[in-house]
């Protein structure tokens, strides 16, 4: 009864075709699940309001209440301010990356997904570029409500757009991250639960909200040599002014290297699902 | 090729301590549709994951139209479908833009997606609620969706993994005319089910499974004839009679299961042999209330086999 399987093997003058078609159909894919995920954000409105009240609850809550007792010197506290919140915002946005696919593992869609003849890439690339669809928006509403509050970006619109670029850029590195968190766990609200403290501790050890300097040696150690903190210097540098290659170099290198790292990670995560 | 669609040869599948498959064996001929009963946790959802390219198994092999599940995973999702428990559609979609969805992602292209999400939402009868989100849908509305998009791309092998659990019977009966249509235009499918009654209505072949192996195999018409041919009840009204006749019935060599205040005798030869069991009861005990001789059922069949009772 047992029968022989014959695999067809594309000979090699149809392999560039076959992988450039590869591509197109990745992409295409990706396209489509993306799609996909940001109608479902559209329509799960409450998420979404959660996603861009709360960072903006932080803009206000940091400008008015603690604003005052905080004083940076040489720069207004606001324009110090920003480029912490944006890092801030991205960074907790990430951990919807892990929310998303969790939530897609649990219903069953993940199933459907994996015994479909797609790319095997587009279920996480779908994911995360929708959650960058996301972070361009939520970044633009705190853009709007930065300057309410007395944001001015002091070294003009170029900087600050250079340094919202490195925001999402950051951002979509630190998706891939939690992707690989969100396969593994088939419970939204137990991912969440595990990637939070993750992000406070990056976030708060970080100059994000208070210069460095301020913090005892060992924590300044551990808080300046990490992506956020890398982050967060090379945005003031845009926006506030100064020498900025050094610290836009050191942050783009953090996020390529965890993009390749996590990427990696959560393709062979997805790729070993039902092992 | 062989004449087999599906073919598995000595599945294993543990999860941690528990083994879910223990060297489970079938063949599925091409064109023809296999029940798989058991219970639960008996390993159906694990043989349908394994056949259906998202599990892979510890041992054993499988293939699908002649392809290997494993080595030749990604030319099997050419062809097959999956609906069921496990395989979802997405509640915040339209029931139009999830068949749109997965029509493009089963490679069938952009235009013919949205032909072929239209023809199958009237043939699912669930046209008036295309535009609507499935999370309004009822259970029975969805599962209809569920199989509709395990077919967009017409795939030569169907899984269904229990489709009707928890429908009304009217949805279950509409899902059973789905099944036969498929089958009649030569869809292999491979069903799970906990209801006996289904595999007997729809499975050309049922294999019983229990404990991740094979229990029994054949038609149902075969299974039920190995079970015994005619099945006599008789009610004798309350728990003492019942509890004598089944005393002279074993001592007169028969096999009585009793539940509650009747009486279960299988017979092998036929309704012929209801007068030999009369005789025994003659004088031993009450008279029957009420006989009644019927055909074996498949739950006649499966819980003899589950339970690990003997087969006449």
């Amino acid at each position: 009864m047992s029968t022989i399987a014959i695999t067809p093997r594309p000979v090699a003058a149809g392999r560039v075709a076959a992988a450039s078609s590869a591509v197109a159909s990745a992409l295409s894919d990706t396209a489509d699940v993306a799609w996909r995920n940001l109608l479902t954000q559209l329509r799960t409105p409450q998420a979404l309001v959660f996603a861009t009240v709360q960072p903006v609850i932080f803009v206000l809550l940091f400008r008015y209440a603690f604003g005052g007792a905080i004083h940076v010197p040489g720069t207004n506290y606001v324009d110090f301010l920003m480029p912490g919140i944006f890092a801030q915002t991205v960074a907790f946005g990430a951990v919807g990356t892990a929310v998303g696919l969790s939530g897609d593992l649990r219903t069953g869609i993940l199933v459907r997904f994996r015994t479909l003849p797609m790319s095997r890439i587009a279920v996480l690339g779908g994911r995360t570029v929708a959650d960058l669809a996301r972070n361009l928006l939520v970044v633009a509403v705190m853009t709007g409500v930065g300057f309410a509050a007395g944001f001015r970006s002091p070294h003009g619109a170029g900087g600050l757009l250079a340094a919202l670029g490195l925001v999402v850029a950051f951002g979509y590195a630190l998706s891939w991250g939690f992707a690989s968190l969100g396969l593994r766990v088939s419970d939204p609200e137990a991912a969440q639960a595990a990637a939070v403290p993750l992000i406070f501790l990056l976030v708060f050890t970080s100059a994000a909200f208070v210069p460095a300097t301020a913090m005892p040696g060992w924590l300044q150690a551990f808080g300046t040599h990490q992506p956020v903190d890398a982050l967060v210097n090379a945005e003031r540098a845009l926006i506030l002014g100064g020498q900025a290659a050094h610290d836009v170099l050191i942050s783009l290198a953090w996020s390529g290297g965890m993009l390749v790292v996590f990427a990696f990670f959560a393709v062979r995560t997805y790729a070993r699902m039902g092992r | 090729m062989s004449e087999a669609a599906i073919e598995a040869h000595g599945l294993r599948k543990a999860f941690g301590d528990v083994l879910a498959l223990d060297g489970l064996s079938l063949a599925v001929p091409a064109g023809s549709v296999l029940g798989l009963l058991g219970p639960n946790g008996s390993g159906k959802t694990t043989t349908v994951s394994i056949l259906a390219t998202s599990l892979r198994p510890d041992a054993g092999r499988a293939t699908v139209g002649g392809l290997d599940v494993v080595q030749d995973a990604a030319q099997v999702r050419r062809i097959i479908g999956l609906a069921g428990q496990f395989a979802a559609v997405d509640p915040n979609l339209t029931g139009r833009e999830n068949l749109r969805l997965i029509g493009r992602l089963s490679r069938v292209g952009r235009a013919q997606a949205r032909v072929r999400a239209d023809e199958l939402l009237d043939s699912f009868g669930l046209n008036a609620a295309a535009g609507r989100l499935v999370r309004g849908y009822s259970g029975g509305m969805r599962r209809r969706l569920d199989v509709a998009a395990a077919l967009l791309h017409r795939p030569a092998v169907l899984f269904l993994d229990e489709p009707t659990t928890g429908l009304d019977p009217e949805s279950r009966f509409a899902l059973w005319d789905s099944v036969r249509d498929l089958a009649r235009s030569g869809t292999t499918v491979l069903l799970t089910t906990q209801y006996l009654e289904e595999a007997d209505a729809l499975a050309d072949q049922v294999v019983i499974i229990s404990a991740g192996r094979v229990a029994d195999t054949g038609t149902p018409a075969e299974l039920k004839a190995r079970f015994g041919s005619m099945v006599f009840h008789l009610d004798f009204g309350g728990q003492e009679a019942a509890a004598a006749a089944e005393t002279a019935l074993s001592r007169a060599g028969y096999r009585p299961q009793r539940d509650g205040g009747g009486i279960q005798v299988r017979s092998a030869t036929g309704s012929g042999e209801l007068t030999g069991v009369l005789r025994a009861l003659d004088g031993r005990a009450p008279d029957p209330v009420s006989v009644a001789v019927r055909e074996p059922t498949m739950d006649d069949v499966f819980l003899s086999l589950t339970r690990g009772g003997e087969a006449a």
